[in-house]
């Protein structure tokens, strides 16, 4: 098979947890990467190795455990920098989760004064693909300021629906955000032609990028986007921590968003002035060790070759696509030419709900997820409550989806269905 | 994994041919009851006639979206309550709870609970457990609304 990452074996040793067996020795078959990457052992071993000799608190630890600390958490903010292509580390957020990174946005953008203030007459532009994350911060921004909230349409084969796109962004959009990659559809987005029109009106532009990150090369300033957010724990990092890149002239005008310690240049009773960002974001003790998993898990992504993922998923994802047509009353949600999505595919099958599919497919060690992605407004535009989704990776095999379709047909055959 | 424990052939047979479903007249009370991390969902309407301990369950009828697991236990439910008197559908409905959160240590009593006992292999899968509940949550609340605006000192 065309595409495929080379020594896919070696790659997939990489992952402990790939060697697993499950219940009634059934190895694992992980098709949930959207939901959660597996790690790699030299993510694993970065954040042992960290915790074991080199933990302390950063940035105000004068020692020499804190130095080292320090280094190995600004090291991992240097190394997403470098991941992202962005302009400055400086540029680079490290927040809780891409959910964090959005609010931190949101919110910010309503407590902003002068230009990117956000109030009565803004529109606030997303679309019906998004992740709840990227719904709900919006909502309350609008609903707080008094601004509209606005979105694109999905159309029939599930890409975006831009036939408006002249009445949906106007001289009253203030704010576009958008995912990359619908963690849903699958879809992938026209970002930077979106991001070039919103610019025309002076709208500024929000990319999250939980989904395209992991998956394809990402460079910010190619995209042309003012703001992107990602997780570590997608990308083969750990959980606990997410990135925000923003543009630094526009980070530099946002109030904070969490007020506490290291977000600070001064406090007295009265008052506080504030540091330079990025730490005018971070306030408290970050995610240390999980920034030095993170900087460990992009570094292991680059030296595979963020093209070379993108092929992989684009080889898996077109030979699942091809599998899953295989299955009568099995229908697929989202677009069906692998070159326009990434490796998400959902999809339902004829008198079986997703929760039974998930539960008969788990039973054989396949690991998918059922339900609505976080994603309720896309399952409605499509008219289901809920999916069945499978999600492959860089340590995805084709002998995986093969036994996600045998899987299937089992499973159709359990409920007695054609 | 036993799949054949959690889905008992009672189960698929009400899942495929669910009892009492269909959202009927007359009803004192409607609730709408989602589980928030699959999107089940269920609409209920509960008419009792009769008050305080003459109360009796007359109909329970329902609109409900989700997977076998709780599309059978609501069409079980319909045949275990409607019909009994209340303070009797309300000791059903324990027993069913007490069942469903045994994590499997809990054997049921075929007399009270009837087709419910099919349930009692979900038990062994939590994530499963939910599914199973909630109907019967949403039938009870919507019964303690009506059995509220029952009170007269509560009427508005």
């Amino acid at each position: 098979m065309d595409g495929l990452l080379p020594e896919l074996d070696v790659i997939r040793k990489d992952f402990p947890i790939l060697q697993r067996t499950l219940a009634d020795g059934h190895p694992l078959v992980y098709l949930d990467s959207a939901n959660t990457s597996q790690k790699p052992q030299v993510v694993i071993d970065a954040m042992v190795d960290h915790l074991e000799r080199h933990n302390a608190n950063v940035a105000r630890a004068m020692h020499q455990l804190g130095a080292e600390s320090t280094a190995g958490f600004e090291g991992g903010r240097t190394k997403v920098a470098a991941f992202l292509n962005a302009p400055s580390r400086d540029e680079v957020v490290f927040t809780k989760n891409a959910t964090e990174a959005i609010n931190l946005v949101a919110n910010t953008l309503a407590w902003a004064k002068g230009p990117l203030a956000v109030g009565e007459g803004d529109e606030v532009l997303i679309t019906e693909m998004e992740h709840h994350s990227n719904i709900v911060p919006w909502q309350l921004l609008t609903e707080r300021t008094g601004a509209t909230l606005r979105w694109f349409g999905v159309t029939d084969d599930g890409r975006l629906d831009t036939s408006n796109i002249d009445e949906l962004i106007t001289e009253r959009t203030k704010v576009v955000a958008l995912t990359w990659v619908s963690n849903m559809l699958g879809t992938v987005n026209p970002v930077a032609e979106i991001a070039r029109r919103a610019h025309e009106v002076g709208a500024i532009v929000l990319v999250d990028g939980a989904q395209a990150v992991p998956q394809m090369p990402v460079d910010v300033q190619a995209a042309g986007v003012d703001f992107l957010v990602f997780t570590g724990h997608k990308v083969t990092g750990p959980t606990g921590i997410g990135v925000l890149w923003g543009r630094s002239s526009l980070l530099e005008q946002l109030p904070p968003f969490l007020g506490g310690g290291e977000m600070i240049a001064t406090v007295s009773m009265e008052r506080s002035t504030y540091a330079g960002i990025p730490r005018r974001f971070e306030a408290g003790t970050p995610p240390i060790v999980e920034a030095v998993g993170l900087g460990a898990a992009v570094d292991y992504l680059s030296a595979l070759g963020m093209e070379h993922v993108r092929a992989h998923e684009e080889a898996i994802t077109a030979y699942a696509l091809e599998g899953l047509a295989s299955i009568r009353n099995l229908r697929v949600l989202g677009p069906l030419d692998a070159s326009l999505r990434g490796g998400a595919i959902s999809f339902e099958i004829d008198g079986i709900h997703p929760h039974d599919v998930s539960q008969v497919l788990d039973s054989r060690g396949i690991a998918v997820r059922a339900g609505h992605h976080c994603a309720k407004p896309a399952h409605k535009r499509f008219g289901v409550q809920s999916s069945t989704r499978m999600s492959s990776y860089l340590y995805t095999t084709p002998a995986e989806i093969d036994a996600l379709v045998e899987g299937l047909e089992y499973t159709k055959k359990y409920f007695k269905v054609d | 994994m036993d799949l054949d424990a959690l889905y008992q052939e009672i189960i698929l047979d009400h899942y495929k041919n669910p009892h009492h479903r269909g959202l009927r007249d007359p009803y004192e009370a409607e609730v709408h009851h989602v589980n928030p991390t699959c999107g089940d969902e269920v609409t209920l309407r509960v008419h009792l006639s009769g008050e305080g301990p003459d109360a009796v369950v007359e109909d329970v009828s329902y609109d409900a979206e989700g997977c076998s697991i709780s599309q059978a236990a609501t069409s079980v439910m319909t045949d275990l309550v409607i019909g009994k008197p209340l303070s009797e559908a309300m000791s059903v409905h324990e027993q069913f709870l007490s069942l469903m959160q045994g994590r499997g240590t809990v054997d049921p009593d075929e007399d009270v609970l009837e087709d419910a006992v099919a349930f009692a292999g979900v038990a062994k899968f939590p994530a499963r457990v939910k599914c199973a509940l909630l109907s019967w949550m949403a039938w009870k609340d919507a019964t303690s609304q009506v059995v509220a605006h029952a009170k007269p000192e509560e009427a508005s």
